[in-house]
């Protein structure tokens, strides 16, 4: 049956920011479907110019309350290329460990609360809290320790205040973390429990070719720093970040968009997985080949998997991290830091993908030039073609409206955008 | 909240009414919203005490009867104005959610360059972009009911503030500033350690979240009462801080706008290059 429809969602919900989805079809042909973004734009690439580089993590940061720890050691990565500052080990594996807990609360966040109502027809986490209790205090669970761990090495879950230029404030005690150790080895249960419900939801059936990039992994499946990789075979350096992006802009976005060897890429946790499969951690191999999920996967739904997959892996080398420090005695917390005239890029894996901050600095250490490259602006153009793909898909296919506009908005949900984070 | 959950529940044997509470965004990171999700502790009991009819961010409904507003974010655009009315129209009580919502957040630090064409074109280049000229508080275009401070709001007092709501008790915001409570933690004075820090003018009630961890106040509560700015430029310039140092804090989010207005009149930031602020 050819179908005619119109699909308008102003204000896309359990997204983080504003983003619209229109899907026009007249008798089986898709004449629109578009993804727009909305947000308003804050400017904090203009905000920080003028100020002294002290000020850089504190104000971005404040880019995004979901991923403002991503956001502060980008900034801290970018200062401290800038000024030849390279970080201690121990600052290196606490940076890594609070990275790691900002990834499993933000993937939990989303898998429970933002995409996993959509599998089981409801329109948000709350009805759930009457129907399946055990699930979201399971969910509740596992987000109260990362968000834990994170007050106790970031000394905040959001907006870290321990994090600095050179180091930290000051660290942890061995005795806190000994039980953090031991929540941890608890919550490896609570996942496998966590795929075990997943593996009831039936994830649909789409794919489109797409490129994919990340940092690439050198020895470890990588978070911070190091060279970047796309599945097309396309390697730069940290510092040649601007090859990888070429942002531009679009009328149908206040968000940049970005493109490499073909009219869109993906980042986030499938495109980690896809460049990066041989470095995860056994335990997350093993659980990503039990959902057939390996390298490369092409369809974006499976980003929700791939983000579980994660969640195992920041487990299991949290575990081993805080192991490698009960071994060894807690050194000086914090460099000290000489400013000089330069630029500094910092590449990170936040939970939605790559991130990039650059600053180029005067000879006193004040902000000459910002810029700040965002996971999800990067995966604005690969959502609309997406989109466009699907809705040819299932026009074709005779689907009706409901499940176009379930399976649309299901789509973007899989990216986890955060949208007022892209518009920054 | 969908309908078996009790439409009454109890405080002392007395039924309390649960209000019909909504969340609503502006420009900002949407951070304290996430902050009572965050709460994971006493997440369930928090949502027992209020009947949530929209929060975009964690569900698909959207209702518009509401009796309580939560507002996030700082107002930058047009549109953002209408939709702020819209939701005055609606609600009894209009709270100003975290700091941008109350003084403009880190958001407002745009507004001290002169040209707010530069500040476009620094990010956007010639692509045409909406935006007003300022980022701006709430009260600047709506009657506020109740302010709750904070980057990002500080989630024990979100819910202490909601439960006294519900509970048809008193607010009381705190009067004395974070260093009182830095005192009273027993934290080593940040001055002495060498850092720089805004408690002794800065509104408390954070319970001295960031000196806590060894790191000096950025003022994100806005001023304490009485607060003696004059005399903190000098407790500065006596431990060696930059009038610049002090400028970064007392501007970055807002609180301290007029002060911080008055201050860039004398300070200078870098040479001839950078954009007149």
């Amino acid at each position: 049956m050819k179908i005619t429809q119109n699909i308008d969602i102003r204000h896309l919900t359990r997204v983080e920011g504003h983003g619209n989805i229109k899907i026009a079809i007249k008798e089986g042909k898709v004449e629109q479907a578009t993804w727009e973004v909305v947000e308003t734009p804050r400017f904090f690439e203009a905000m920080l110019v003028g100020k002294k580089w002290e000020n850089a993590p504190w104000i971005c940061g404040r880019i995004c309350g979901i991923c403002s720890i991503g956001h502060t050691l980008a900034s801290i990565r970018a200062v401290e290329n800038a000024f030849g500052i390279v970080p201690t080990d121990q600052t290196s594996k606490l940076r890594l460990l609070l990275k790691h807990m900002e990834t499993l609360q933000s993937h939990v966040l989303h898998l429970y609360f933002l995409a996993a109502p959509d599998f089981v027809n409801v329109g948000s986490v709350f009805p759930l809290i009457d129907s399946h209790p055990d699930v979201i205090k399971r969910a509740a669970k596992i987000k109260l320790l990362a968000n834990d761990l994170c007050d106790c090495v970031g000394g905040r879950r959001m907006h870290p205040t321990r994090t600095v230029i050179g180091g930290f404030t000051m660290l942890p005690g061995k005795e806190e973390l000994v039980k953090f150790k031991y929540r941890l080895q608890d919550v490896v249960d609570d996942l496998t429990r966590t795929a075990d419900l997943f593996r009831q939801f039936v994830i649909p059936d789409f794919t489109r070719e797409t490129e994919f990039v990340s940092l690439k992994g050198d020895g470890d499946y990588p978070f911070i720093g190091g060279d970047l990789v796309s599945t097309d075979g396309v390697v730069k350096k940290e510092h040649e970040y601007r090859l990888m992006t070429n942002e531009y802009m679009v009328g149908q976005s206040t968000s940049k968009w970005s493109k490499l060897s073909r009219q869109s890429f993906a980042v986030g946790a499938l495109a980690r997985l896809n460049n990066n499969f041989a470095f995860l951690h056994p335990a997350a191999k093993e659980l990503s080949l039990s959902f057939g999920l390996k390298p490369v996967n092409h369809n974006p739904y499976m980003n929700n998997i791939a983000q579980l997959v994660e969640c195992m892996h920041v487990v299991m080398e949290s575990i081993d991290l805080i192991n490698g420090m009960l071994d060894r005695e807690l050194q000086e917390p914090r460099q000290k830091v000489v400013p000089r005239e330069g630029i500094g890029v910092g590449a990170v894996e936040v939970p939605r993908g790559i991130l990039y901050h650059c600053y180029e600095f005067d000879k006193e250490g004040r902000i000459v030039k910002s810029d700040c490259v965002i996971p999800t602006s990067q995966n604005h153009a690969n959502i609309q073609h997406d989109l466009m793909a699907l809705a040819e898909q299932y026009a074709r296919e005779g689907k009706k409206d409901r499940d176009i506009e379930l399976l649309a908005q299901m789509l973007v949900r899989s990216y986890d955008p955060c949208i007022s984070c892209s518009v920054h | 909240m969908n309908a078996k959950t009790p439409i009454t529940r109890t405080y002392l044997g007395i039924p309390v009414p649960r209000p019909k509470v909504a969340f609503f965004e502006l420009s900002s990171c949407e951070g304290c919203q996430l902050q009572l999700v965050n709460n994971e502790a006493t997440l369930l009991d928090f949502l027992s005490l209020v009947d949530v009819r929209t929060f975009r961010e964690a569900m698909t409904e959207k209702l518009d009867d509401y009796a309580i507003a939560f507002v996030e974010g700082s107002v930058t655009r047009a549109d953002e104005v209408d939709r702020l009315k819209k939701i005055r129209g609606t609600a009894a009580v209009l709270v100003a959610f975290g700091s941008c919502a109350c003084f403009g957040g880190v958001n407002q630090l745009k507004n001290r360059f002169k040209d707010p064409a530069w500040v476009k074109k620094e990010v956007y280049g010639s692509h045409p972009i909406e935006t007003n000229d300022t980022a701006r508080p709430l009260e600047d275009f709506v009657k506020v009911d109740l302010q709750i401070f904070g980057c990002p709001v500080k989630k024990e007092e979100v819910e202490k503030i909601v439960t006294n709501v519900v509970l048809g008790k008193s607010i009381v915001q705190p009067k004395y500033p974070v260093c009182m409570e830095c005192k009273a933690n027993e934290n080593t004075c940040l001055f002495d350690l060498g850092e720089p820090c805004l408690g002794p003018i800065t509104r408390g009630g954070c319970d001295s979240w960031c000196p806590n961890s060894r790191f000096g106040c950025w003022g994100c509560r806005g001023p304490t009462v009485d607060a003696n700015v004059e005399q903190m430029r000098e407790i500065m310039n006596k431990y060696g801080f930059s009038e610049e140092t002090m400028l970064d804090r007392l501007e970055c989010f807002g609180g301290f706008a007029g002060h911080a207005a008055e201050m860039r009149k004398t300070v200078r930031r870098g040479g001839p290059a950078w954009p007149p602020e």
